[in-house]
């Protein structure tokens, strides 16, 4: 095993993203080595790709906003399944961590006081996103990742070396997590460059890989997103959570097919962009679930006062959270009131001045332009539900983000429970920030605490066989065949709507397609070249492809980003349920029904007893309590 | 609609390589990543290029199309004709690592040098307040997404590598100017832009301009401001004088990480 470069770390971070940034800066501030591994540039990462903006109570559009009406809402978009806990931490923590990003150079959009402006989004009763223009995330990983190279300068003049305590192993992809007598002992990979291997030895890993999108063929997510990390975990023992939770944003582009999928930012309806069917029509006010008729306009006139007076008005029900709307558009299409292309219509242009589009909507107007040749300043766009984000991940602690393996850490949207059964927009960059800190402190808190496992020859050995596999196969099928018919058949069977009987030919379909992945060969040498690198990208997929359509099969009741067809309503026993993944001896997923945690008493007195009836048993209700009543509803 | 589209691509590794001739499919609506990912699914399994966003937002994809520097997620090809042969090439002021990946390092090792944001200390997280007309000027250079295409068409590096120990190229001469005008910051890096950086190797031809996706301004508004603040400090007499005197840098100046 000569050609094995071995490093060793403190802390090793698999993924560049916010949550992976963020989280090896508070590793290195707590003096630890950390190492920042990403499949792409420095720079690069998904998070890169967010539009919206960062959801937080700062108040500065809104007093009224606090940490008690974010941590309500984003309940409310997780229809009561999120870890509670993690919802609360979230609320209170992302103000000072948005402030915490302007210390470190973020420019964000300003208020006539000089304060960050807010912007409204779906589900959030009040303006809370810090943004700039649409290009938040471009802001977020930008300034996360100056403050690495600040972190950086300051080791290059005290230490005589930039990368004495925190260093970027770009384009190096992690495949296996090495795990001795039970814990954490490093973790296994090859750089693209070279097709050289390297391992990391390090008694903590975090894992911040984010999302699963690249199983399914409409999507928003970029090649990253092959669910490495979900996988990583399950394989080395950990466990996930509720992956029957994939959100389909509402609105991405149709036309023209290439880019079907890319994502139309939510802020463009947040900015008063209205969804309108062939008939000219504002479908949304029919599609209002009960849980939400509170707090939705019923009139057109209503919903537009509500922009400029929200103490009077009721929102507009284009800002229902992502499911809601989604399934709405699901639905107008399917009744034949669909756009030329299958979508429906978004309408900006009718809504505002053209050059208040161009300022507050500018990298829409170019991606429309360029791509579409629409203009959207003139006339509306045609958009539909895409893959978007997954709220099931690695079941980690509240409080410290630890997985199940002692030394294993998980962070943004590779981590599950936060987000319950749907995210609201915006509380996935406030998550990364929140729950990085955390995950970098309890990482460095662990490795104090801690002897170093030695990394065995056995593991090395094994991890280099399976890399490398795929060369010594020949005559087999390519590895983009395989995946372009995992996205089909995920995309057909385990979408947006589902049916029990097309998630079990589903499964069966998995069970050929890891056949077919086992035989794949590939063509070409070790050095930057793709087709392995799919190659091996596909075990992760089939794997968590097979988690998800394992969940949702279990799962009968609708809610947030599981809809059946078969089981239309929500379930108040089915809320008490979180489904677990873990792999049998097989290679095969595994699922365990476990109790959700009770939430504390003082946070559910910040609900209408009314409320609670609609999410709850009976028998949680009496055991509500008293005095809960007394809070009331703010619209 | 469908038609098959004849390309050019260099395929090679370190420098040793060739064009090589394909017929792609094309689609309606399609942009040129598109059919370089449909090559590399049907007929060059391995061939190696980058891309994240396929939207314009990553930077990853740049590449050299018919000579002219282009991201390939958004490049339309209609805007090609159908029987035009395509020269699909990598940047060229970069060493290739294969195909039409190129060896970007250069510009992570400038970004490091480039002293970073440094504001008040005084100043708590939550307490700055600025106004929106003050933060435009750097945000518009924030909506930089780091593809280097500048750094690749600049003609200060582009046709003399012996120039990049010593210059930092329209980026980061951008990052520079971006702080400088950052509202908050304190430091001062007029005189390190043109000792460090070699703002004066810049000729304001913005070349830099045309290329950038992202429609930056960057010779007019961040370069030629630049410029004109670092003379206004090189002609301040008591800053003259007292550099002379002490043959110090100033004491706002910050050291340049990694060059002293
Ligand atoms: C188009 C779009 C717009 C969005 N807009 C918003 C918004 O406005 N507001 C909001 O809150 N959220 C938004 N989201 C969601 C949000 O951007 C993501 O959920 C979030 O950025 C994920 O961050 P992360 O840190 O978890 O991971 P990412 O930023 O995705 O980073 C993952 C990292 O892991 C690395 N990695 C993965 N696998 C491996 C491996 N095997 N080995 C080594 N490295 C690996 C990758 O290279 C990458 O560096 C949006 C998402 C999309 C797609
Ligand atoms: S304007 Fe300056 S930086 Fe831009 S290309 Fe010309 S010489 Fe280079
Ligand atoms: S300034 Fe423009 S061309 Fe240069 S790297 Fe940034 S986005 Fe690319
Ligand atoms: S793929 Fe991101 S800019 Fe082209």
């Amino acid at each position: 095993m000569t050609d094995i470069q071995r490093y060793s770390y403190d802390v090793v971070v698999i993924g560049a993203g916010g949550s992976g940034l963020r989280a090896a800066i508070e590793a290195r501030l707590a003096g630890k080595r950390t190492a920042i591994i990403s499949k792409s540039l420095f720079g690069k990462a998904h998070t890169v790709m967010a539009e919206g903006g960062a959801a937080a109570a700062m108040g500065n559009v809104n007093p009224a906003d606090n940490w008690q009406v974010h941590f309500r809402d984003t309940m409310r978009g997780g229809k009561f399944l999120n870890s509670w806990r993690m919802a609360e931490l979230h609320a209170k923590e992302a103000p000072d961590r948005v402030w915490e990003l302007e210390a470190w150079g973020a420019l964000f959009d300003r208020t006539k006081e000089g304060k960050i402006s807010q912007r409204n989004f779906g589900g959030h009763e009040y303006p809370r996103l810090a943004h700039v223009g649409d290009r938040t995330g471009l802001e977020m990983i930008r300034t996360l990742q100056q403050k690495v190279v600040a972190l950086q300068q300051e080791d290059a003049i005290n230490l005589g070396d930039p990368e004495a305590r925190v260093k970027v192993f770009a384009e190096t992809t992690i495949t296996r997590l090495i795990v001795e007598n039970g814990r954490m002992a490093g973790a296994f990979g090859y750089q693209r460059e070279t097709g050289g291997f390297v391992l990391f030895e390090a008694p903590a890993v975090i894992i911040a890989t984010g999302g699963i999108g690249k199983t399914f063929k409409v999507t928003s997510n970029s090649w990253e997103y092959t669910g490495d990390g979900h996988a990583l975990a399950l394989l080395a023992g950990a466990r996930l959570l509720n992956m029957e939770f994939v959100q389909f944003h509402p609105t991405g582009m149709v036309w023209p097919p290439s880019v079907k999928g890319i994502l139309v930012t939510e802020s463009v309806r947040g900015d008063g962009g209205v969804l309108r069917n062939s008939e000219g029509k504002r479908f949304m006010f029919d599609y209002v679930p009960d849980v939400f008729r509170a707090q939705y306009a019923e009139t057109e006139e209503e919903a537009d006062r509500w922009y400029d007076d929200q103490a009077n008005n009721r929102r507009p029900p284009e800002l229902l959270p992502r499911d809601e709307v989604a399934r709405s558009i699901n639905s107008e299409v399917k009744a034949g009131r669909g756009s030329p292309h299958g979508g429906v219509f978004l309408d900006i242009a009718s809504r505002l001045p053209a050059e208040e589009i161009l300022r507050r909507l500018p990298s829409m107007h170019h991606q429309f332009k360029q791509l579409a040749d629409v203009d959207i300043t003139a006339e509306p766009m045609e958009v539909g539900p895409t893959c978007h984000y997954v709220m099931g991940g690695i079941e980690v602690d509240p409080d410290t983000q630890a997985a199940a393996i002692p030394g294993l850490f998980s962070v943004g949207e590779s981590s599950g429970g936060m987000h319950g059964s749907n995210r609201l927009g915006g509380n996935s960059l406030s998550d990364l920030v929140v729950f990085g800190r955390r995950a970098g402190l309890y990482a460095a808190e662990y490795v104090d605490a801690t002897e170093r496992p030695a990394v065995s020859d056995a593991a090395i050995e094994s991890a280099v066989a399976e890399a490398l596999a795929p060369f010594e196969r020949t005559g087999g099928e390519s590895p983009y065949a395989v995946h372009a018919d995992l996205q089909q058949t995920m995309n057909d069977l385990v979408g947006i709507i589902r049916r029990e009987h097309e998630m079990e030919a589903a499964l069966k379909e998995l069970v050929t397609l890891r056949e077919r992945a086992a035989k794949v060969s590939v063509t070409g040498g070790r050095a930057y070249n793709p087709g392995w690198h799919l190659a091996l990208d596909l075990r992760n997929m089939l794997v968590v492809a097979e988690a998800i359509a394992t969940a949702a099969l279990e799962r009968q009741e609708s809610r947030g980003g599981h809809t059946r067809e078969d089981y239309p309503a929500m379930s108040p026993e089915w809320r008490q349920v979180n489904l677990i993944c873990s792999l049998d001896d097989d290679g095969r997923i595994k699922l365990t029904r476990q109790p959700l945690p009770p939430m504390r008493d003082d946070l559910l007195a910040l609900f209408e007893r009314s409320e609670l009836k609609k999410y709850m048993t009976d028998a949680e209700l009496v055991s509500l309590p008293a005095g809960d009543s007394a809070q009331e509803g703010n619209h | 609609m469908a038609y098959m589209a004849n390309l050019r691509v260099w395929r090679g590794d370190h420098g040793e390589g060739k064009l090589v001739d394909y017929s792609v499919e094309v689609n309606e609506g399609e942009v040129v990543l598109d059919i370089l990912h449909r090559l590399q699914a049907t007929q060059a399994n391995d061939l190696a290029l980058r891309w994240n966003c396929k939207a314009g937002k990553c930077g990853s994809c740049s590449m050299e199309i018919n000579g002219r520097p282009r991201l390939g997620c958004m490049t339309r090809m209609s805007i090609f004709d159908q029987d035009q042969v395509l020269t699909i090439t990598p940047m060229r002021t970069f060493p290739v690592i294969r195909d039409l990946v190129t060896d970007v390092s250069f510009n992570y090792e400038k970004a490091r040098q480039i002293p970073s944001f440094s504001p008040d200390p005084a100043t708590k997280p939550g307490e700055f307040r600025m106004q929106q007309v003050d933060v435009q000027r750097s945000q518009e250079f924030r909506k930089c997404i780091e593809c280097y295409l500048c750094q690749n068409v600049c003609h200060v590096i582009r046709d003399h590598e012996e120039n990049m120990p010593a210059y930092a190229g329209p980026r980061f001469l951008m990052r520079v100017a971006e702080l400088e005008m950052h509202p908050a910051d304190m430091a001062d890096r007029r005189n390190i832009a043109q000792d460090d950086f070699g703002l004066g190797y810049c000729n304001i031809t913005k070349c830099c301009t045309e290329v950038c996706p992202e429609g930056i301004h960057i010779t007019d508004n961040a370069l030629i401001p630049l410029k004109e603040r670092v003379v206004g400090r090189k002609y301040d007499p008591l800053v003259w004088l007292g550099g002379k005197i002490t043959r110090k840098q100033h004491r706002d100046t910050p050291r340049v990480p990694g060059k002293h």
